[in-house]
């Protein structure tokens, strides 16, 4: 590596100390500040497990049940906290393992350092055992990565993943070490990086794009922000709130962003995007200046990109210049920090109310209520609703829980229904949509904050991709929340096969075990509701359980999730049945 | 902005590390769009290196593309030029038997219109050498078709462009950071 082109914390009081390679990379992820990693040990990165036997007051090793799970704990953990997430595994399976949680990463812009052994350096290429490219396979789904075959390259190169991992737009990151390298020994001296020559982590805020954002949002008669969760990854919470009570505009959020700004907030206005709430996605249409603030216009956002506020000047702040212009047209463009040009723009903006335009969202709200939310929330038919499920967690947890959900219906109920209180609590597999996500990421989410309530959402199909990691939640003792809402169907897939396939339910339909059973095989404190009259006790009995809890709630097989948006079709075109 | 296909050169400023390369035709894959030339070399400056990459995509696509290329960490710089903005040229050799060479006087009048070098001569073959534009390229191969090549190969575009690309001074500032 050619070391002009990196800068660095400058650590003249530590000595170089001879040590393995491997006794470095522990070294090193301790010096970062790393408390805990998730991992799975393996052949190749065995010298390092060997490091963290001897470590392990130092820095907690979590043994997940599958490398995939430790990539989503390790998420989960970076999710909640904003600090890097690191998950270990070794080569071969270990690594092509974590590639789902790594594109996942990827997408959802989420700081995480992956360290994958690999076979020694005399054997790459020769097709050897547990031997893969995983810096090919890696490399479209990582921010950087890295292969390191010597080990006086280690420290560097980790102070660089680290680096990049968290710094700018967050990302993944992956180091893959050779078991060679893990035995050699080197003068060890650790420095922490903190530039790097061909990267710019932030674009600086040009203060003339802020006084054309400015001038735009005053002389507006209907603006509306749509935030995302560039929001929460820039630590602009109270910035954008400031933004959004001195400005009276209507404030919605994408679903990486929900609970920057509390659920209860009389200026939010709800969630967009398919199943997002009825007023944001329809006056999308109307607004005349549309402020996209750290989000990217997903198509599951926009839907149809030609009929999108297309009477509406926007205007789009973001830290990533490669999203201005990719989906849609910014009439201005605000580079930078969000939190810094969300700073900046609240002293340009005037005061206003925009009292009749905030009407039309609350009309909006009126026909939404009344047509979906009160069927959902507070229903009269016999059989529960996800919904209700969703509401008695309100109850109980008084707004302050962290909802960890999994993809699906399940997924689009509670982030339409769950009450956020508190920043960084919507975790969730936004992007990629990877079913399996919520049960490991749920319990990287309550290591890396005891203090706070998580619940994990998940539907019974994501609940068996990763339930294996019910041992993981036994052995750590991790106390999370556990809720599957089982419908027996793939419920999203079983919907769009209801409106778009003729009701042809191909391979959705779930014959499913006896989960309560499974749980209290892990020695976890297990229930099933099936009837409404046991759900709110049921529901304040986990909450106020010290530890970790599943339940089970039997819901209406075939309900749907609506608003929906469908795939393709404009905001406009929402629909409420 | 243009929503015509055209030939876009693409200079992309690099760190010169292993894998960039896979991490740079990947963005080109992704997106279905196929390279048609490909060139990476040193670069003005010590230690960065430079690809020249030419595409057939519209303008709009171009600028999204550089975009990604420049969010890559090891990317410095990514352009995209036209060729009425760009010095661009490509060079290509010819294997071709040796009795030809005394056979056929028209290939010695070939060589010497089109100013085509004479790289070696020995008893079996010779091979020659020309940089141009692909039209005389491309005309040259047809004329040598003729009488049977033994070996042909054609280099990707290299280009240099008439604006500034100022590298430097971004490296230099990072210097006094």
């Amino acid at each position: 590596m050619n070391t002009d082109t990196l800068k660095k914390q400058q650590n003249n009081t530590a000595k170089a100390e001879r040590i393995t390679g491997a006794e470095a990379i522990i070294k090193c992820l301790i010096a970062e500040g790393v408390d805990i990693l998730y991992g799975y040990p393996g052949g190749a990165i065995m010298p390092v497990y060997d490091e963290l036997y001897k470590f392990q007051k130092e820095i907690h090793h979590v043994l997940t049940r599958h490398e995939q799970g430790a990539a989503h704990a390790a998420q989960g953990y970076a999710r909640i906290s904003g600090r890097v997430g690191v998950a270990m595994a070794t080569s071969g399976p270990g690594a092509t393992n974590l590639v789902t949680g790594i594109a996942d990463a990827q997408i959802d812009s989420t700081p995480l350092v992956c360290i994958t052994g690999q076979v020694p350096s005399a054997l790459l290429g020769t097709d050897a055992f547990q031997e893969t490219d995983i810096i090919g396979i890696s490399t479209p789904i990582t921010k950087w990565n890295h292969q390191i075959t010597k080990a006086s390259e280690i420290p560097e190169t980790i102070a660089k993943a680290f680096y990049i991992a968290k710094s700018g737009r967050p990302g993944p990151v992956l180091i893959d070490i050779t078991k060679d390298a893990q035995f050699e020994e080197f003068d060890f001296k650790y420095e922490k990086c903190t530039g790097v020559r061909s990267y710019k982590p932030v674009p600086e805020t040009n203060i003339d794009d802020v006084k054309a954002a400015a001038k735009l949002i005053n002389n507006a008669k209907k603006p509306m922000i749509v935030w995302g969760q560039g929001v929460i990854l820039g630590k602009a919470e109270e910035a954008l709130k400031a933004v959004v009570e001195k400005s009276g505009v209507p404030a919605a959020w994408t679903i990486l962003g929900a609970s920057a700004i509390p659920t209860s907030h009389p200026l939010n206005i709800g969630m967009v995007g398919m199943h997002g709430n009825y007023a944001p996605n329809k006056l999308t249409n109307e607004c005349d200046v549309l402020i996209a603030i750290g989000m990217r216009f997903d198509d599951r956002v926009t839907g149809s990109l030609d009929t999108y506020a297309k009477q509406a000047k926007v205007i789009h702040f973001d830290i990533d210049p490669a999203e201005i212009n990719k989906n849609v047209k910014a009439d201005v463009a605000v580079l930078g920090d969000a939190k810094e040009s969300l700073t900046l723009l609240l002293s340009e903006i005037n005061k206003n109310t925009h009292e009749a335009w905030h009407q039309e969202f609350k009309d909006l709200y009126a026909i939404e209520y009344e047509k979906v939310i009160k069927a959902d929330i507070l229903p009269e038919k016999e059989g529960l609703t996800m919904g209700e499920v969703l509401r008695e967690i309100n109850t109980h947890s008084k707004g302050n829980a962290a909802i960890v959900s999994d993809v699906g219906q399940h997924q689009m109920i509670a982030c339409r229904y769950a009450d956020f209180n508190i920043s960084k609590s919507n975790i969730t597999s936004g992007g990629l949509g990877t079913m399996g996500f919520a049960l490991p990421a749920a319990i990287g989410a309550k290591m890396a904050a005891p203090e706070r309530e998580v619940v994990a959402i998940i539907g019974d199909g994501g609940y068996q991709m990763n339930i294996q990691e019910l041992g993981t939640i036994f052995q750590q003792k991790v106390p999370v929340k556990i809720v599957v809402l089982n419908n027996e169907f793939l419920g999203m897939v079983r919907q769009w096969q209801q409106l778009f396939f003729d009701k042809r339910y191909a391979s959705t339909e779930m014959t499913n075990p006896d989960f309560v059973t499974i749980a209290k095989g892990y020695h976890i404190e297990a229930k099933r509701v099936t009837k409404r009259e046991e759900l709110a006790d049921t529901i304040k009995e986990m909450i106020a359980s010290k530890s970790s809890y599943f339940l089970e709630v039997c819901v209406e097989k075939e309900d749907n999730v609506f608003p929906m948006i469908p795939s393709g079709a404009s905001v406009s075109d929402v629909r409420l049945s | 902005m243009n929503e015509d296909i055209k030939s876009y050169t693409i200079s992309i400023y690099t760190e010169n590390n292993v894998g960039l390369l896979n991490r740079i035709s990947a963005i080109f894959q992704r997106r279905k769009i196929n390279i048609e030339s490909l060139t990476t070399s040193q670069s003005e400056i010590e230690n960065v290196n430079r690809f020249v990459i030419v595409v057939d995509i519209t303008e709009s696509q171009a600028a999204k593309i550089v975009k990604q290329f420049e969010k890559q960490i090891e990317v410095i710089r990514a352009y995209y030029h036209t060729e009425d903005e760009t010095i661009f040229t490509e060079s290509c050799m010819f294997k071709i038997k040796s009795n030809l060479l005394f056979e056929e006087p028209q290939i010695q009048n070939i060589i010497k219109e089109s100013n085509t070098r004479i790289v070696t001569v020995n008893k079996t073959f010779f091979v020659l050498e020309k940089s141009g534009r692909r039209h005389e390229i491309e005309a040259l191969r047809a004329a040598f078709n003729k009488f049977g090549i033994m070996q042909f190969v054609r280099s990707g575009r290299i280009a240099v462009t008439k604006d500034e690309m100022k590298v430097s001074e971004l490296l230099e500032a990072f210097k006094n950071q």
